[in-house]
């Protein structure tokens, strides 16, 4: 009895040769993110810019234009209003100026009374968030420190691992995978909030996954074939692990896609990125994380003798 | 193959075992539970405001007020000594964060000096030795005095202390049971009270100081006078609470504190001349005050005064000797009985700001649980059949470690009462995605073993063994990264990181330990000369 195979048996694709179009590939997207974040800019949510957001149902379709009117007699600054999964569903956000957080404190308050007192009390109030400004901040700060110190860990503990090169190389494949993530919430408006951050540094930990199990088997293979050629080496080792990256990915995508269609609404910003993360990730680790061994001379440091890490026996 | 030592089959049984038990309690009601035996686990998982509903607030303790006060106090001492001493000083008052005056007389400053260090003595800190001000002086005669960092740390740490105190009982007192108030970081107080439909009641309530204070009315001053910014020495202006409904806009009175909210052992709303109202009682100190000074005040008004407001001036008709009295004022039903609850739970040492708050409705919740469970199951009927049409009895054996991995993360959270947010249910299904990426990773070594050539026993043996130096690299990577998450992250997202990093942890187990058992088991039986992947 023979088991289906996703991808065929000792295949043996030349990724290494494919480099150059993975870096031009790579720098567009760095380039791209860079210009992206700089001109749309994120739309970042009020965990990171502070303000109000409310959500709330009504009886029938809302009637988003007198709710627009009735806010705006407010005076609350920037309000916007959108509907949500269906008709009856309404977001409003709001954003008092900056300074005035008396206006912001009790702006959650001011708003509910407001459309109660025009709309009746039929409206049922589903979420009503404030972020003040200094805690906005803090996020902010904490979100990027978790991404920064996530990689840091990273770097070191492949350092101690594997070689100073691995862990060079995962940094350079995990910053290609959260900037291409960021340049997706820049390019299609998803908004960008504290899941998100959890987002990203889900992203780097698939990607990362993926690129350690091609470093171990780059690892193992050094040691198998001294006198191959590292890229002939490295492409042997993309090549072996291939069925494993391809099944992987699968699962993931697959319960990916299971909680695009089924985990509702709140959680469908999340799963975008994801999906795209994993792809990227598979991506990266082919492309970014191996060939940069390539360069940073893997070999000469690898063969020096290591009592820590002696050749281990073939397997038997 | 190699016989597992028999320890260890009894170790992986035990582990699933207690995962079975310990998520059980959870399908059942809590009042099934209550009526169980109580040696009987009854953990159940935490779920998080966001998906059971209620409010999260994030409260700071505004520590400026604080800080005046102290330096005020200081002011009032100094004037004090000083002219018990005869020294003669202009510009005495508080500048910034700090109190400075001018002597009139230079030649006295040593003298000044003496009397002020009598008034800063140094008194125990956390760090040693801690005095209240740091003094300078230069021979012109000028004296500033500055309030030490120890200090203030000090101060700020009783007021977040004591405030946490405080919230505490006017949840109680609001009867809102499990809700959660914690202190966080250096100067705030999270509250989260589970179910509250409306935080705008627990906003309301921790929104006021309650700082209740009884004051002599000065009779003698005018209010016309203070408003122009002639105070006479020693009393305050206060602005009052029904301005709006036409009573008087400010009064003055004696800065002195007769006797204040300190002293009251009760309040409670009810009615008086058909109006609501607050009656209180004071304890024996305060009732022993409150005697002497309506006796020494008949016929005079004195002024109820509550977080700077006045909000009655009633004039003393008899001495009140009984020790309790009431508070009138232009009072509904709900704000006499808001009153009496804040008086009974006591005054907060300094204003509260909310500086974040997040409330989700019940129903968004049950949503949420509905949602996250489908998804959960659906996410796991493709993994599941994704494996088994592909890794055949193996990709069976996958699937049995994947959903005891579920267990395990539940059953292991249910154990430490970690809570479930949203993004947890998010971080489970992504699991359930990752967890088979160990089976995945030890199939495709069996395989590749098998194309060298090996025997079906040997590529089980290399496969587990190779690819187990893999998994734990790959997966200790992963857990680096789910900390860093767990660290940094707030609310929800820590409950991500749990769930992802917990997943990381039983996959180790599941894959690698768990399945090798069951394919060593299969082993056993089947003997087969080919291995069906």
């Amino acid at each position: 009895m023979r088991r289906p195979r996703l991808v065929p048996d000792n295949t043996k694709i030349p990724f290494f040769r494919y480099r150059w179009i993975a870096f031009g590939w790579s720098l567009f997207v760095l380039v791209g993110t860079i210009i992206l974040v700089a001109t749309i800019g994120l739309n970042l949510g009020i965990d990171f810019k502070g303000g109000v957001l409310l959500e709330v149902r009504t009886p029938g379709p809302a009637d988003l234009a007198t709710m627009r009117s009735v806010l705006n007699d407010l005076d609350l600054g920037e309000i916007s209003l959108q509907t949500a999964g269906s008709d009856e569903q309404v977001m409003i956000r709001a954003k008092a100026p900056e300074g005035d957080e008396q206006a912001q404190r009790h702006a959650v308050e001011l708003i509910k009374s407001a459309l109660e007192q025009k709309f009746g009390s039929g409206l049922v109030w589903q979420r009503a968030e404030f972020v003040g400004p200094r805690v906005s901040e803090e996020l902010l700060m904490n979100s990027v420190w978790a991404v920064l110190i996530s990689l840091l860990g990273v770097l070191f503990y492949l350092w101690f691992r594997f070689e100073w090169q691995y862990g060079v190389g995962a940094i350079a494949s995990l910053i290609h995978d959260v900037s291409a993530s960021i340049g997706i919430y820049a390019l299609s408006g998803i908004e960008f909030n504290l899941t998100s951050v959890a987002a990203l540094l889900t992203i780097v930990g698939y990607s990362l996954n993926d690129t350690v199990v091609i470093y171990d088997r780059v690892r193992e293979n050094l040691r198998r074939y001294k006198a191959m050629p590292l890229e002939q080496l490295l492409d042997r080792s993309i090549n072996e692990t291939l069925a494993r990256t391809l099944m992987t990915s699968l699962t993931t995508l697959l319960a990916l896609v299971a909680l695009f269609f089924f985990g509702g609404e709140v959680i469908r910003g999340f799963t975008i990125i994801m999906i795209w993360g994993v792809v990227i990730g598979t991506y990266s680790t082919i492309y970014i994380a191996t060939p940069v061994l390539y360069y940073l001379n893997l070999r000469s440091t690898a063969e020096r003798p290591q009592p820590a890490a002696a050749p281990r026996q073939p397997a038997g | 193959m190699r016989r597992p030592l028999s320890w260890r089959p009894l170790a992986i049984l035990a582990v699933c075992l207690i995962g079975f038990l310990s998520i059980v309690p959870n399908m059942v009601s809590r009042a099934t539970l209550d009526a169980l035996p109580s040696w009987l686990p009854k953990n159940q998982i935490v779920l998080g405001l966001d998906l059971q509903g209620g409010s999260y607030l994030l409260l700071e303790v505004d520590l400026e007020p604080v800080y005046k006060e102290r330096l005020e106090t200081m002011v009032g001492d100094i004037r004090g000594a000083l002219r018990t001493a005869r020294i003669n000083y202009r510009g005495l008052g508080v500048q910034g964060d700090t109190v400075a005056l001018n002597l009139n007389d230079p030649a006295q400053l040593d003298q000044a000096l003496a009397e002020i260090e009598r008034l800063n003595p140094y008194s125990l800190g956390t760090s040693g030795r801690v005095r209240d001000f740091d003094v300078s002086s230069d021979p012109s005669g000028r004296i500033v005095l500055h309030l030490t960092e120890a200090k203030r740390t000090q101060l700020a740490q009783s007021a977040v202390s004591q405030s946490l105190e405080v919230v505490r009982r006017r949840i109680d007192e609001l009867g809102t049971r499990e809700a959660s108030i914690q202190r966080q970081g250096a100067d705030r107080i999270l509250v989260q009270v589970p179910g509250e439909r409306n935080p705008e009641n627990i906003k309301r309530l921790l929104g006021r100081t309650a700082r209740l204070t009884f004051h002599m009315v000065d009779l003698g001053a005018s209010v016309q006078e203070a408003l122009q910014g002639r105070i006479p020495p020693g009393d305050m202006l206060v602005e009052s609470a029904d301005k709006d409904r036409g009573g008087p806009s400010h009064y003055v009175v004696k800065r002195q504190v007769d006797v204040s909210g300190e002293n009251l052992i009760d309040a409670q709303p009810t009615f008086h001349d058909g109006q609501p109202v607050v009656s209180f009682r004071f304890d024996n100190a305060g009732a022993r005050k409150f005697a002497r000074i309506t006796q020494e005040n008949v016929g005079k008004p004195f002024a109820i005064v509550l977080d700077d407001k006045v909000i009655s001036a009633p004039r003393i008709n008899e001495p009140i000797l009984g020790g309790s009295g009431i508070i009138s004022g232009s009072f509904t039903v709900e704000s006499a009985n808001e009153l009496a609850v804040l008086l009974r739970a006591g005054a907060l040492p300094a204003p509260l700001k909310v500086v974040e708050e997040r409330s989700v409705g019940a129903e968004l919740g049950a949503d949420s649980i509905r949602d996250g469970t489908i998804a959960c199951i659906v996410a796991a009927a493709l993994v599941i059949t994704l494996m088994l049409i592909y890794y055949g009895i193996f990709g069976f054996i996958a699937d049995v470690a994947l959903v005891l991995n579920v267990v395990l993360i539940l059953g292991i959270m249910t154990l430490m009462g970690a809570t479930l947010t949203l993004p947890g249910i998010a971080g489970i299904v992504l699991t359930i995605g990752q967890a088979v990426d160990s089976n995945v990773l030890i199939y495709e070594r069996i395989r590749e073993e098998m194309k060298g050539g090996r025997t079906p026993l040997a590529a089980i043996n290399a496969g587990f063994g190779e690819a187990m130096r893999t998994i734990v690299d790959a997966n200790l990577t992963a857990l680096i990264a789910a900390l860093a998450l767990f660290q940094f992250g707030s609310g929800p997202v820590k409950g991500f990181a749990v769930t992802l990093g917990l997943g990381v942890i039983t996959n180790m187990f599941t894959a690698v330990y768990f399945s090798r058992f069951l394919v060593g088991i299969w082993y056993d039986r089947a003997r087969p000369a080919a291995l069906p992947l």
